[in-house]
């Protein structure tokens, strides 16, 4: 018998629905998977009772002749989405215990939609990360290693870290993410899977617990194109309760799938070719050139001259906006209360909030807190919202002579857990390519494109106008096709 | 011209005041979720996930609050900007779940604007004066926090939390209290004629925040102090006179004003510091990214301007040019919506019954109203709306009179009766046989026999005291029951009396 988890998302689907195996074999095999990978930390709860009470129904589903688009597919959830009833904590002391009395519009829409859940993903504490290192949970631990005997923990990425190595490690065949600065293309890069952050607005907001609201979007990540297409469709869809929600009709993004780039032209940025540019990360770039070369595209240069002010500016806004939305965990509501013996309401907020928020997460919200405050908010954050029209109207512009555009997902392959850590600024460079396209809230998406010397995945990514999410999907298959990226990493956990 | 001064040991002060006013806006629902905004409900019954401020929980504008403080706006003949945005204005509170307050600091809903206080000499206000209105914004609403209910702790209740607010910032036109309590009678009536907010300044849903400086008169604008939720317009008043004598005191002292918010204290009339300027609150105000720029269209700006009622100044001088009212009845008719809708159903109705013209039935109707009605409601301790007679009874009682069914004496114990009773005034007549009797024979019969009993003051009649008529006519009336036609009482007493 094939084994279940090493299976696609769509081979779930069309198998389970041709009646290869039924839905509780599935949910049994990942639930196995995920119990035995605890070395991994991917899973801050588990919930193998959920997974398997969905996979019951699909099968009657299917007895009945019922069946939705994700009957019998088992996922993981990342611990952002707020769950009804299932511990939700944003991976933070802060939320610890929180169970949500209701639902995210995202994660209804994928129970709608038939799939089920096998637990609650780790991630940076509140998203923000980009090595899965800040969660009070503890890290999640790469399932790749390097090899030649060095068995130092690699980081899986950040934010969604707990989805990228779950994927990677087959103990969910998909998994949600949220990206506001790369955190599903790079954690997708490091584990050498597919992952796509859609249009902003695309996804709803509703229920995710917030980051950075003008960034913050959702997305599904999994071991191919095909399959980031269809959890896609799943996911996306207007929502009233979402004032930024787009009010569109959701495309058929897996029926539309074609490697067929002919008449299609592929812009490369010209500025993203930095000196000192990794020789692997260069490598595997030329390669996706000359793949979608080979799919038919036309190959030209574009330029995005205000590239390099993306990362400053994204880390003038998404901590403006933290500093702000992460107001509401101040003790009085839910969540932590830190109330010291004669405290005053002050000392409390001061002790929670102490208590409850790890490093990274402090360090933003002063940044944040810094760039809003009287006499430095026109300096900073006028500034970056200025800079943020700029790279945008640079994406506009470039996207008058190419369909999509071709950059390395993340300036380097993944790094051991610790690296960086000591170091936010280098651990904030490995956003450099992804904010960009956060900033101007455009589709973007990591497929696999290689390894580097050492064995490890590197990502392509690509990026395409607002509402096209086909072109980005169309020229990751085209890639996935030509790149024969079946690496796994060697079970040792 | 009896400009307002105060009078300090080293000469005069003229005060400037300048009025920011919070008014709730009339809306089934809070101005960024679906919960609901009753007022007096029990704590925390009216609260959704988005009040609350849970985790991934997002706002989203309720169209009917807009329209309202759109049409507000349009009230005060403001710019309505088509184009507005929302604001976070950052502070931690208990009563504030989010941590901050969404508001529209730097793109308001409605611009530049004004309304007009009419003179009124008794008060010191010359003559009519526009108010300018800076701004309209729309913002919400924070809880409430308890600290009567344990004994170390407070309680929070987060009922009017995220309820809609509009802040109407007047310009600093205002140079008396008079002036400052004129200004939000007026606004709460032109609020209450929109509909707008229900102007209920003891129930919190309109309250006001004051700033006030004094300086020589003719000199530069002093340093101001604001006095902040002062909920009635005596308040008002008091607040801005205590303020503005205290700060003469301070400047006559050789002292200096501080830039600071004060609180009121309705026991005393008296305010004190809060906080000042150097330990105010950073706000961080920045635009609210979980909300898109708010975007009118003129479609939308027309209906509500459609929709707006006619408003107390055109409805004023209507009541003068076109009904004949007297300026002073006009005034007091359109104070206040609820008046000016009840004289208008009692006019309709009159207009209709006797089949005569509003402007026919007009200054019956209105001194009926401000003396009859008004009299006997001030006597029961009622207002208009809980008026034991309805403008229709009323308008079938003055019909009654105008048709010479009744007399105006006999209206007035007829009126007493419906009070009592809540009948139909023509029911009151016929059951009681007041019907105003034209009958000549009884009528003649009646003065014959006063004459007859007053032969003295007869002879003195008509020996040229002949303002005894009066009295011969009282005796017949008296003898009649009041019931008798007044006019025929006359012709038959003067054909008697030769």
């Amino acid at each position: 018998m094939t084994n279940l988890t090493d299976l696609t998302v769509a081979q779930i689907r069309d198998g389970f629905r041709a009646g290869d195996f039924s839905a509780r074999d599935v949910a049994e095999a990942f639930n196995a998977n995920v119990a035995a990978a605890r070395a991994l930390n991917a899973f801050i709860v588990e919930t193998p009772e959920a997974a398997l009470a969905a996979a019951d129904r699909a099968d009657k589903d299917r007895a009945a002749g019922t069946l939705k688009p994700l009957s019998g597919v088992p996922i993981g959830m990342k611990d952002l989405f707020c769950t009804q009833g299932v511990q939700t904590t944003a991976a933070s002391h802060m939320l610890e215990g929180f169970r949500p009395t209701y639902e995210s519009t995202v994660s209804q829409k994928l129970w709608d939609a038939g799939a089920g859940m096998l637990g609650k993903l780790n991630l940076d504490q509140f998203a923000m990360g980009s090595s899965n290192e800040t969660s009070y949970f503890g890290n999640v631990i790469s399932p790749w290693r390097r090899g030649n005997g060095d068995n130092a923990p690699l980081a899986p990425g950040g934010s969604s870290g707990g989805s990228s190595a779950a994927i990677a490690a087959r103990l969910c065949p998909a998994a949600t993410g949220t990206d506001t600065g790369g955190s599903i293309r790079q954690p997708a890069a490091f584990t050498g899977i597919s992952g796509i952050k859609p249009t902003y607005g695309r996804c709803s907001r509703w229920g995710i617990i917030a980051f950075a609201s003008s960034l913050d979007q959702a997305g599904p990540m999994a071991r191919d194109v095909r399959d980031c297409a269809i959890m896609l469709e799943a996911m996306a869809g207007f929502d009233p309760k979402d004032s930024t929600s787009l009010d569109m009709a959701v495309p058929q993004w897996e029926a539309g799938l074609s490697s067929n780039l002919k008449g299609k032209k592929v812009g490369i940025p010209k500025e993203y070719r930095v000196d000192g540019l990794d020789a692997d990360v260069a490598r595997v770039w030329d390669d996706g050139i000359a793949w979608l070369k080979d799919a038919g595209a036309e190959i030209v240069e574009v330029s995005l001259p205000h590239s390099k002010y993306a990362l400053p500016a994204y880390y003038i806004i998404a901590p403006a906006e933290a500093s702000s939305n992460l107001a509401r965990y101040d003790g009085v509501r839910y969540g932590l209360r830190d109330l010291p013996e004669g405290a005053n309401l002050q000392d409390m907020y001061a002790a929670t909030r102490a208590a409850g928020f790890g490093p990274e997460v402090k360090r933003r919200i002063i940044i944040g807190t810094y760039v809003l405050s009287a006499g430095f908010y026109d300096a900073y954050y006028t500034q970056a919202q200025k800079v943020r029209a700029l790279i945008a109207r640079d994406f506009a512009r470039a996207f008058e002579a190419c369909d999509v555009i071709l950059a390395p997902t993340a300036p380097s392959a993944a790094f051991a857990l610790g690296d960086k850590s000591a170091d936010p600024l280098s651990m904030y460079l490995n956003d450099v390519f992804a904010v960009p396209a956060s900033l101007a809230g455009l589709p973007a998406m990591s497929v696999p494109g290689g390894l580097t010397q050492g064995g490890l995945p590197l990502g392509l990514q690509i990026i395409g106008p607002a509402f096209d999410e086909q072109a980005v999907l169309n020229a990751g298959l085209a890639i996935e096709e030509r790149a024969g990226f079946t690496a796994r990493p060697e079970q040792w956990w | 011209m009896s400009e307002y001064r105060i009078q300090g040991a080293t000469g005069e002060w003229e005060v400037v005041i300048g009025l920011e006013v919070h008014a709730q806006v009339t809306s089934n629902a809070k101005l960024f979720s679906g919960a609901a905004t009753a007022f007096g409900a029990e704590p925390n019954t009216q609260v959704s996930l988005v009040d609350a401020a849970m985790p991934g929980m997002l706002p989203v504008p309720n169209r009917e609050c807009i329209r309202q403080a759109v049409r507000t706006g349009l009230a005060i003949n403001a710019q309505i900007n088509k184009w507005s945005r929302f604001d976070r204005k950052n502070y931690f509170y208990a009563d504030l779940p989010q941590g901050y307050q969404i508001s529209q600091l730097y793109h308001p809903l409605v611009g530049e604007g004004s309304l007009t206080i009419e003179a009124d000499e008794k008060a010191g206000i010359a003559q009519d004066k526009a108010i300018g209105i800076e701004r309209i914004h729309v913002e919400q609403d924070a809880g409430k926090l308890m600290h009567d209910q344990h004994p170390t702790r407070s309680y929070v209740d987060l009922n009017r939390s995220g309820v809609a607010l509009m802040e109407i910032v007047s310009r600093p036109d205002m140079r008396s209290p008079a002036e400052a309590g004129a200004y939000v009678r007026k606004l709460r009536a032109i609020l209450r004629y929109v509909g707008s907010c229900d102007g209920n300044m003891e129930e919190g849903s309109m309250r006001a925040d004051v700033n006030v400086s004094v300086r020589r008169p003719g000199d530069e604008f002093g340093t101001r102090t604001e006095t902040k939720n002062v909920n009635s317009v005596r308040f008002v008043m008091q607040a801005i006179e205590y303020e503005a004598r205290r700060q003469v005191e301070v400047l006559e002292d050789g002292g200096r004003i501080v830039q600071e918010t004060r609180l009121f204290n309705p026991d005393s009339g008296t305010t004190r510091s809060m906080r000042s300027k150097e330990d105010a609150h950073d706000y961080r105000y920045f635009p609210d990214p979980d909300l898109l720029p708010l975007e009118l269209d003129d479609a939308f700006i027309e209906a509500c301007r459609a929709s707006l009622p006619e408003l107390p100044d055109a409805k004023r001088k209507r009541y003068v040019e076109g009904l004949g009212l007297s300026a002073y009845n006009a005034q007091v008719l359109t104070a206040e919506a609820e008046t000016a809708r009840w004289f208008e159903a009692l006019l309709a109705e009159g207009a209709r019954i006797q089949g005569k013209s509003e402007g026919d039935v007009a200054k019956a109707s209105a001194n009926w109203l401000l003396s009859e009605l008004y009299g006997a409601l001030n006597r029961l301790g009622k207002s208009l709306e809980d008026s034991p007679v309805s403008p229709e009874r009323g308008a079938q009682l003055l019909a009654l009179v105008a048709d010479g069914t009744i007399s105006g004496t006999i209206a007035k114990q007829v009126f007493e009766i419906m009070l009592e009773s809540g009948d139909a005034p023509a029911a009151i007549v016929d059951a009681r046989g007041l019907r105003q009797t034209t009958d000549t024979g009884a009528i003649e019969a009646a003065v014959n026999k006063v004459l007859a009993d007053n032969a003295d003051k007869v002879a003195q009649y008509k020996g040229g005291k002949e303002a005894l008529f009066g009295f011969f006519v009282g005796q017949t009336m008296k003898a009649m029951q009041g019931k008798a036609n007044p006019q025929a009482v006359n012709e038959l007493l003067k054909k008697a009396l030769g």
